[in-house]
């Protein structure tokens, strides 16, 4: 038995961590779903989704406004408009300007606003490492003890709840609502959908916009989690993030959802088995081998090359 | 009748659930000038696409004197001697024009790296020797008081005449044009035929064309298939094509 | 007029958004706890300027913008002079006086201007080898510290374990990079380019964790110390020669001078640099140079002429790697120790920096580049915790402004003679 706690436990510790990686995913496949590119500074927004819920968290602490509901709704509020601005912003500013040129192009500025993002907050906000406790404290233990037998945290509990919830109100925008028929609209073919009227602007500022409130949901999310920040850790959760959306299949979204699944597990127990150092590596090989063999995922659709 | 230098049978082409090329067979011989007409949309381009190894056929097979070349990527297609131009010339607009027909010859040049960064002797002759082919063509195509300007400042025709070039430049055994005569006005199209017929004559080529201009089409084929949805609808020579009933209905609609 | 004034107002208040949070107020660690503290009360001055600024550039760009139309263009450089600072020939006459300028500096400048100047000048190898692969064959590489870190380690571990030279580790450096970046673009490079350059991205950070993880073979985080300098002929550059070997002053008969190591180090940096110059130059006449620039231009085209886009793209990616290789055992000489963290993605983003504010393609851009780069944050050292927020800016300002960069190159063009 307790070999079996052992998996069920990396199981649900893989599937907590991949379903932010999904959120985070989004960002990614929508961006690319609709222009086609890769939204290199996704990952910084995420970064700053972090600290706008730390600083929510402990402003409205020092207010005295300590109960948990109000803090939590805070910090989801605050750290989603933010981001938001920062989504729209980036949009705006590096990608807006570079439409239409070579697909380098756009992929340079965004790194570019990348480094200068992380650098911003490196300045405003200094490179130590920032701690809050942890606001959920306690376990749910199934099995006889917590050595031999699963935990799943109540911090674990409330980020499947979370996500599913934002996962769903996503899923019902995009097929229900009439932006998010112009937005798969858009996907299907941005400029026909532009000749019909649709404000095509809009809709790819709207989903850098969506992309990083959930990337903000996420962030608030794991910084919770492990109650550790640092403007350093963008870099990585973009790179996971953007394997998972590839893992998926880049443009799908129900793909990206799978794919940072799939990624938080496989990380989860490629750390069991070849140490925790080398847990990077894992999701790092992971991207370089689903691009080499299936470039299109698990869930994406082939491209046509047209001659 | 001798072996075909080309032989398709039973192409298809498949997107999804569209069926763009269905069960196409084409049979050519050597120095043949073979035409493939049909409406726009019949799939024409996708069965070059299918040859020429930009597409992996869904079916069929496709025999170069007897030897299986479906399958095989693009570049590994030109090599066996199948080199194509495009409905939409693809020029490298920002080289000049006799920089293009060097390109083309890459395969054929001296590229190893030590002669290159040394200009040996042998690099040397290599180059010139590229350069005196480039020459060669260029003459052949009339565009030798261009030949230093960029390819993408060219007026159309001399583009259209510039990619054909630059396909000779590989030496090739079958030369496939796709819609060479679009946008050409009529004496330009007069010399395009007389290019072909060259073609054909001094150089040995065999050539399969997709064609709007019938005058053109049939005055220059051997054999003319025509295609119509993506199916093979007739095939003959250019008089039994002229007064095959299904061919006039398929162009001109239904009476 | 109303919708222009709800336009300006959202982006006034989307600075604010973007501003407050992340300028105005600050997390920091109190004892154990951490406290949000705000900014003084002028940042928040400055901010509440930027939004009205802006809610008023919002409320007067369309009529600017008119009348900007309207009124005949500003003065701008003649194009003329453009395209002649553009021609292959000018840049090379250039680059050649730089290089006197160069090849005398060590004996004008001081200790500390020399140290900067081999610094650079390994900036510029980093620069011209990734400009190959960026640049020339249009392959954006975003790990190319990985070939850097393979170049430097190579060195580190034969001066440590063999107590091989630097000079016979030098092409052994070049060759593992080579080896590493052919192991590793042949199975990549029939990537599209954006996955490319994520890839790129993975392989660097995947090299970067192993040696910071192999701990037995590459001492981990701690990297490697200890490695020789290089030798002239065998003659060493410190004041006391190892067993078996002498060194330089005792041979000359010169009294020692520490300075003479620097020099030296210098000079043999300006050595790889001109010999990555000149095999480039050769390079952009040359077949492959050609088909690089083909390919560039029309992949599809290339295939239907019979040419391999992934062997064209490999021959880019392992020469750029082989340079490397050779700036990273250079770098290991002239540190005496490497360790992990020089290799970060930040480094790949400094020399891609370099490439992409050159201009891609172009030597003489690369090299400009590489020194306002590198100099420009020694000279400003109070400045110097900004030079990654500059370089970012930098690069977004670039794309939008310049994307061909500062100092383009048009490709020498082979010209037939009539």
């Amino acid at each position: 038995m307790p070999e079996l706690y052992h998996y069920l436990q990396q199981l649900i510790n893989g599937l907590t961590v991949g379903s932010t990686y999904a959120l985070i995913a989004i960002g990614y496949t929508m961006v690319y779903g609709i222009i086609g590119m890769i939204n290199f500074a996704h990952g910084e927004v995420y970064m700053i989704g972090s600290y706008i819920a730390f600083i929510a968290l402990i402003g409205l602490t020092a207010m005295g406004l300590d109960s948990l509901p109000i803090l939590m709704i805070g910090a989801f509020a605050a750290s989603m408009i933010v981001t938001s601005a920062y989504g729209y912003s980036i949009e705006r500013v590096a990608y807006r300007p570079l439409r239409g040129s070579n697909r380098l192009i756009p992929l340079i500025s965004a790194i570019g606003m990348s480094i200068f993002l992380q650098n911003v907050v490196l300045l405003t906000q200094d490179s130590k490492d920032k701690a809050i406790p942890n606001l959920f404290p306690g376990n749910l233990v199934f099995g006889e003890s917590t050595m031999n037998g699963v935990t799943v945290s109540y911090m674990q509990v409330l980020i499947f709840i979370v996500t599913f919830v934002a996962m769903y109100g996503l899923t019902l925008f995009i097929s229900r609502s009439r932006l998010g028929r112009a937005c798969r609209a858009c996907a299907e073919d941005i400029k026909m959908a532009n000749l019909l009227g649709i404000n095509t602007n809009g809709i790819i500022a709207l989903t850098f916009v969506i992309g990083a409130a959930l990337a903000a949901i996420a962030a608030v999310l794991i910084s919770m989690q492990y109650g550790v920040i640092n403007p350093h850790i963008g870099f990585l959760a973009g790179i996971k993030a953007f394997t998972a959306a590839v893992l998926g299949g880049i443009g799908s979204i129900p793909g990206a959802m799978l794919g940072g699944l799939v990624l938080g597990v496989a990380e989860a127990f490629g750390a069991d088995i070849f140490g925790d150092q080398y847990k990077d590596v894992v999701a790092f090989s992971l991207l370089v081998l689903v691009l080499l063999f299936r470039p299109t995922g698990i869930l994406g659709r082939p491209e046509v090359e047209k001659v | 009748m001798s072996r075909p230098i080309l032989e398709v049978r039973g192409l298809t082409m498949r997107f999804g659930g569209l069926l763009a090329v269905n069960n196409v067979a084409l049979n050519v011989q050597e120095k043949q000038v073979v035409s493939m007409i049909g409406p726009n949309g019949a799939g024409k381009t996708t069965v070059f696409n299918c040859l020429t190894g930009f597409y992996q056929p869904t079916g069929g097979e496709i025999l170069i004197e007897g030897e299986a070349i479906h399958g095989l990527p693009g570049h590994q297609i030109a090599r066996k001697g199948v080199v194509r131009t495009f409905q939409n010339v693809r020029l490298f607009k920002d080289m000049t024009a006799v920089e293009n027909l060097l390109v083309a010859q890459h395969r054929h040049l001296n590229t190893n790296f030590l002669a290159g960064l040394f200009k040996t002797p042998a690099f040397r002759q290599s180059e010139r020797q590229a350069m005196e082919f480039a020459r060669h063509w260029l003459e052949q195509v009339d565009l030798i008081e261009v030949a230093n300007r960029p390819a993408g400042t060219l007026a159309y025709g001399q583009q259209r005449r510039l990619e054909i070039a630059r396909c000779m430049m590989t030496r090739p055994r079958i030369l496939m044009l796709d819609e060479p005569a679009a946008g050409l006005n009529p004496r330009e199209t007069e010399d395009l035929k007389a290019l072909i017929g060259m073609l054909r004559q001094d150089h040995g080529v065999t050539v399969l064309l997709i064609e709007h201009d019938m005058k053109l089409v049939m005055s220059i084929s051997d054999h003319i298939y025509v295609i119509n949805q993506g199916t093979p609808l007739a095939d003959g020579t250019p008089e039994q094509i002229r007064s095959n009933p299904d061919v006039i209905k398929a162009y001109l609609g239904e009476a | 007029m109303t919708r222009n004034l709800r336009t300006a107002f959202f982006s006034a208040l989307l600075v604010l958004a973007v501003a407050v949070p992340v300028f105005g107020l600050k997390l920091t660690t109190v004892g154990i706890r951490v406290e949000v503290h705000g900014a003084e009360a002028g940042t928040f001055w400055i901010i509440a300027a930027c939004a009205v600024a802006m809610f008023a550039w919002q409320l007067v760009r369309t009529r600017l913008a008119a009348g900007w139309a309207a009124s005949p263009s500003l003065p701008t450089i003649p194009a003329g002079a453009g395209s002649f600072l553009t021609l292959p020939s000018t840049q090379r006459w250039i680059i050649l006086g730089l290089v006197v300028v160069a090849l005398a500096w060590p004996f004008y400048g001081s200790r500390g201007a020399v140290d900067i100047a081999t610094l650079i000048l390994i900036y510029v190898m980093l620069g011209l080898g990734l400009n190959i692969v960026v640049g020339l064959a249009g392959l954006l590489d975003l790990g190319y510290v990985g070939f850097y870190a393979v170049g430097a380690y190579t060195y580190a571990l034969l001066s440590h374990y063999y107590d091989v030279g630097f000079w016979t580790a030098l092409p052994i450096a070049g060759a593992m990079a080579a080896l590493f970046g052919f192991l590793l673009g042949f199975p990549v490079l029939r990537l599209r380019g954006d996955y490319l350059a994520i890839v790129t991205l993975g392989f660097g950070e995947i090299i970067r964790i192993l040696l910071r993880n192999m701990t037995e073979l590459t001492g981990g985080p701690n990297g490697i110390s200890g490695i020789d300098k290089p030798t002239l002929f065998g003659l060493s550059f410190d004041r006391r020669a190892a067993e078996g070997m002498q060194t330089f002053h005792e041979y000359f008969g010169v009294a020692y001078n520490s300075v003479n190591k620097v020099i030296f180090l210098y000079l043999i940096a300006l050595l790889l640099v001109l010999l990555t110059l000149f095999v480039i130059n050769r390079l952009l006449r040359m077949p492959i140079g050609r088909a690089w620039e083909a390919l560039r231009e029309d992949e599809i085209a290339c295939r239907a002429l019979g040419m391999n886009p992934t062997v064209i793209k490999l021959s880019a990616f392992t020469l750029g790697a082989t340079f490397a290789g050779f700036a990273g055992s250079f770098f290991a000489a002239r540190q005496g120790l490497v360790s992990p963290e020089s290799f970060t993605f930040i480094e790949s983003a400094i020399i891609l920096a370099i490439v992409v504010l050159g201009g891609m393609g172009s030597q003489l851009g690369v090299i400009l580049a590489a020194v306002v780069m590198i100099l420009l944050p020694e000279l400003m050292r109070e400045f110097s915790e900004y030079r990654m927020l500059m370089f970012g800016a930098l690069m977004v300002l670039m794309m939008i402004w310049r994307p061909q960069g500062l100092l383009p190159m048009q490709r020498p063009h082979l010209e037939l003679k009539q």
